[in-house]
């Protein structure tokens, strides 16, 4: 793994996401608790609805567009939908928000 | 042979190594310095002695017998300033050499003292020792003095606790969203807050100091970043520690956030050895007396050449915050693929929240009720498989078998003052008196309390009252409840708020049993507009609680991209209002353009990044949100009045712009649209809006709970007025009506169709209600009738924007 900085926790609202752009498309980086965040896909699987806009709770997001609602531990829909979004590694280095960045399509971390 | 020992700081942790040295019987000329002019005393007992249960004498854990007895040269209130390792000597402020075969760093931490302006005036202290105790004991001696703290840990709640208690009227100012957030998640913060102000002490959270404030070098107050100024004869300052290096560091020592210790807490150089909070080892540093407890006991024994390894353990903290049981310990706030078991007791104040991973227990919070904290460790620390208790796992060792949570808990909890039926009066203990005097159905509670004879939302109140006191005589109807978070309606929840006065989300979690950490997509917009409804000036909107198009104020489309549609006042715009949404649409490529049915002028496909540039133009031609993604006044739909309109009877644009004016910006619990059509012809087809006014020639027909989508369905005439001015209070008062009284999402004629028509006229015809609604009305604009186009573009403009592009590869 080869971590790069994205930016700090505290430009992440709580219980709230923002989006980044990387190699293999956007990423949302949500944030559940005070020192608690989860990166994956942007996407909904169902129509492509913005999930960094969506409403945060728990450890799980609700679509903005259909409220299909995905598990940001496993990236698994919930419910009767069907589907899963791809998710991460991320970690909190003294409040830095660290991306894989590998994992998101970069050849380097440089 | 007697060798010399040197130790800089006489701390807990210095003591304890100190004794365990001596044990072992070594022989060694010790000399130790202090730079308090005292020896080694139990610094966790300072709050003791602040709050007056104890005095100093009580907390000394060395006496000078003790040293005396041991050969211990004290050299306190002395400090030493320099190390010089080549010739293992080291140098006092006064210029003394010494000499020492082995020497031990424990100089422990200094408190962070926030560079704030006027930080070094005097009356600014932090909370580190007895000085700074014997201060805030002398300040409790002083008529009506005041105190601020900074920093809602556990050093400042101890401080503002230990104050409070001397009579000092104290304020806490925090700067993050709960108090001790490192140890405890929301929920449990919420408690403790609670706790704290029911006791008197003040508390602001999410708070922002700007600066302190002092009169001839004194301090006199801190301004906070929003003006607010908190008066203050003295100033504590508890936000933290920082290990106290500077003697390692200018020693040549290798010093990270600490001085660098190996296993046997020996520093990089072989002759010196550290302990406490000073150290770091393997990347951690220390803050709870155990491990320091564990360091001495390794540093004792390397000094004896004994073999010992220093071992970083898990920590539980299982504290008492004066009077508040709290315990945390592990890993609750951090990681993945982890489960939450929650359980919370409104009646009894309290919370538990469990965190497991692979089946294994990895965290625990708990408030109010800690007694198996050290089961629950104990599980932690053997990292065994819970599976098979899982079920039970939160009901503690002594549990196995478990019951469900009861529902009716929340409402069994209310004081008998509690009042349950707002429109009568009436409060619980009247129903529980009525139901004891024989009333045992719905039917008798209205007719001998007329509890829920009125508008009927506190029927589900009502009902659990009962269940609560006639117990399984009486069977609850099923209601709907507004999520799987809780089994109470939405009635019930809005009474509820307002009888327990429940100003925050996690208050409304917490107080009404909500069973997931903090609700989902369905309740989270609901609460967060009941709280803003009922609480406009104590509580603060909650983006994150709103729905995308609420939260960015533009409705998203079904790729992505959102649209901007700015408000026309009563639909009328200007040659230059037109040319600037006109360049707006060039200058950020709005593919299409669309004239709505609300009178105003759509842009769609905006991209979010641009939205807080395009807004900013709008506002410079003028304009403001049209809100036209809103739970919210819409719009306001008018004719051109007598003005133009041969047949008009009045100015019905005018009065749409009054109206527009008066309402915009408010929240309701579903999009609200007005129309005002200047003859019965009514060409602004203002008889199927929520609010629509018919111009006469004698005056105004105010009808409202009309329809035009899912359902269509004609306004319902209110009332007939003579005056523009009584259209418009009777217009605000129907609306923040509904605003106080109706479930979220339902619109106006589904909530007057529920409470009916003739109690909605019931409740305007009084002319003091009327008044007292638009004066909460009005409250609440002080608050939300401003542009958020405007302040978002301002202050907000980066949260639209990617928080990183990562695309770009650096130059290879």
């Amino acid at each position: 793994m080869s971590w790069i900085d994205i930016g700090h926790i505290d430009d992440v609202p709580l219980r709230g996401a923002r989006m980044v752009k990387t190699p293999v498309g956007c990423v949302a980086i949500f944030r559940t608790a005070e020192a608690e965040v989860f990166a994956a896909s942007n996407s909904c699987p169902h129509k492509g609805g913005p999930l960094s806009d969506g409403i945060v709770h728990g450890r799980k997001v609700t679509c903005p567009l259909h409220n299909w609602v995905f598990s940001l531990e496993t990236g698994e829909a919930q419910g009767a939908d069907e589907g899963r979004i791809a998710t991460y590694p991320i970690r909190l280095e003294e409040g830095r928000l660290m991306l894989d960045a590998v994992a998101v399509g970069k050849r380097s971390a440089a | 042979m007697t060798r010399k020992l040197i130790v800089i700081g006489a701390g807990m942790a210095s003591g304890r190594m100190l004794e365990h040295l001596f044990d072992q019987g070594d022989d060694w000329n010790v000399t130790l310095f202090n730079a308090e002019p005292r020896g080694n005393y139990n610094r966790l007992m300072l709050s003791p002695v602040l709050s007056g249960e104890k005095t100093y004498e009580e907390i000394v854990t060395h006496d000078a017998a003790w040293y005396e007895e041991r050969g211990v040269t004290c050299r306190f209130g002395e400090k030493v300033a320099e190390i010089d390792r080549a010739s293992r000597r080291v140098m006092t402020e006064a210029g003394e050499v010494l000499e020492y075969d082995k020497l031990v760093i424990a100089t422990g931490s200094n408190p962070f003292i926030i560079p704030l302006p006027g930080h070094d005036l005097e009356g600014v202290i932090a909370y580190r020792d007895l000085e700074d105790t014997n201060r805030m004991i002398a300040l409790g001696e002083q008529q009506a003095a005041k105190a601020v703290v900074i920093g809602g840990g556990l050093l400042g709640l101890e401080a503002a606790a230990g104050l409070h208690a001397r009579g000092v009227d104290v304020t806490v100012v925090h700067l993050m969203g709960h108090l001790m957030e490192r140890q405890l998640d929301e929920a449990a913060g919420y408690l403790l807050r609670k706790e704290l102000v029911g006791r008197g002490i003040k508390v602001l959270c999410s708070t922002n100091s700007k600066q302190i404030l002092g009169q001839d070098g004194h301090v006199t107050g801190l301004e906070l970043d929003n003006g607010t100024v908190l008066p203050c004869d003295l100033l504590v300052m508890a936000v933290g520690i920082r290990p106290n290096v500077a003697l390692g560091q200018q020693a040549g020592l290798a010093v990270g956030k600490g001085i660098h210790v190996d296993d046997q807490m020996v520093t990089s150089d072989e002759h010196i050895l550290s302990v406490g909070e000073c150290v770091e080892h393997n990347g951690a540093i220390f803050g709870l007396v155990a491990p320091l407890y564990d360091q001495a006991k390794v540093a004792a024994a390397t000094l004896s050449g004994k073999p010992a390894r220093f071992v970083q353990k898990e920590v539980s903290t299982k504290l008492k915050v004066t009077g508040c049981d709290l315990f945390s310990a592990g890993d609750f706030a951090e990681g993945e693929d982890r489960e939450d078991i929650v359980f919370r007791d409104p009646a009894r104040g309290v919370y538990k929240r469990l965190v497991l991973k692979d089946n294994k227990l990895i965290g625990a919070v708990m408030y109010g009720d800690t007694a198996d904290g050290s089961w629950f460790f104990s599980l932690m620390k053997d990292g065994e498989s819970v599976a098979e208790m899982r079920d039970t796992l939160i009901f503690g060792p002594a549990f196995q078998g478990g019951a469900a949570g009861d529902p009716l808990a929340a409402v069994a909890a209310l004081p008998d003052d509690a009042e349950i039926c707002g429109c009568n009066g009436v409060c619980k203990g009247q129903i529980v008196q009525a139901i004891k005097d024989g009333a045992g159905s719905l039917a008798d509670i209205k007719a001998t309390t007329k509890a829920s004879a009125s508008c009927g939302t506190c029927t589900g109140l009502v009902e659990q009252v009962m269940a609560a006191t006639l117990g399984d005589d009486f069977v609850l109807p099923a209601a709907q409840s507004v999520c799987g978070c809780t089994d109470l309606t939405h009635e019930d929840v809005r009474r509820l708020i307002k009888a327990q006065e429940l100003k925050s989300q996690p208050a409304v979690w917490q107080e009404l049993g909500w069973t997931t950490p903090n609700g989902c997509h369905v309740c989270r917009p609901a609460v967060n507009y009941y709280l803003l409804a009922d609480w406009p000036l104590e509580y603060q909107d909650d983006l994150q609680s709103r729905f995308v198009n609420e939260r960015n104020h533009a409705n998203i489309q079904k790729d992505g991209t959102f649209s901007v549609m700015p408000r026309m006042w009563g639909g009328i715009t200007t040659p230059d209002e037109l040319r600037a949404i006109a360049d707006a649409a060039d200058k950020y490529r709005v593919p299409t353009v669309k004239v709505t049915g609300g009178q105003r002028i759509d842009l769609l496909g905006v991209k979010k990044e641009d939205l807080p540039a395009i807004w900013y133009d709008l506002n410079q031609a003028g304009m403001v949100s049209g809100h036209a993604y809103s739970k919210g006044l819409r719009t306001v739909k008018t004719c051109v009045g007598k003005d133009h309109c041969r047949f008009g009877t009045q100015d019905s644009t005018g009065l749409g712009i009054k109206l527009e004016k008066k309402l915009w910006g408010s929240w309701t619990p579903h999009k609200v649209k007005l129309g005002v059509s200047g003859c019965p012809r009514n060409c602004a087809e203002a008889t199927c809006k929520d609010v629509g006014i018919v111009c006469v020639d004698s005056g105004f027909q105010v009808g409202v709970a009309g329809a035009a989508g899912m359902d269509v369905k004609e306004t319902e005439r209110l009332v007939d007025v003579k005056t523009e001015e009584e259209a418009i209070e009777w217009t605000a008062a129907f609306v923040q009506l509904y605003r106080e009284h109706a479930k979220y999402l339902d619109r106006p004629y589904k909530w007057v169709a529920k409470v009916g028509l003739d109690w909605v006229k019931e409740r305007l015809s009084d002319d003091a209600e009327r008044a007292a609604l638009n004066e909460r009305f009005e409250i609440s604009q002080s608050v939300y009738r401003k542009d958020p186009w405007a302040d978002h573009a301002e202050s907000r403009a980066d949260q639209y924007q990617p928080l990183a592009d990562i695309t770009l590869e650096a130059a290879e």
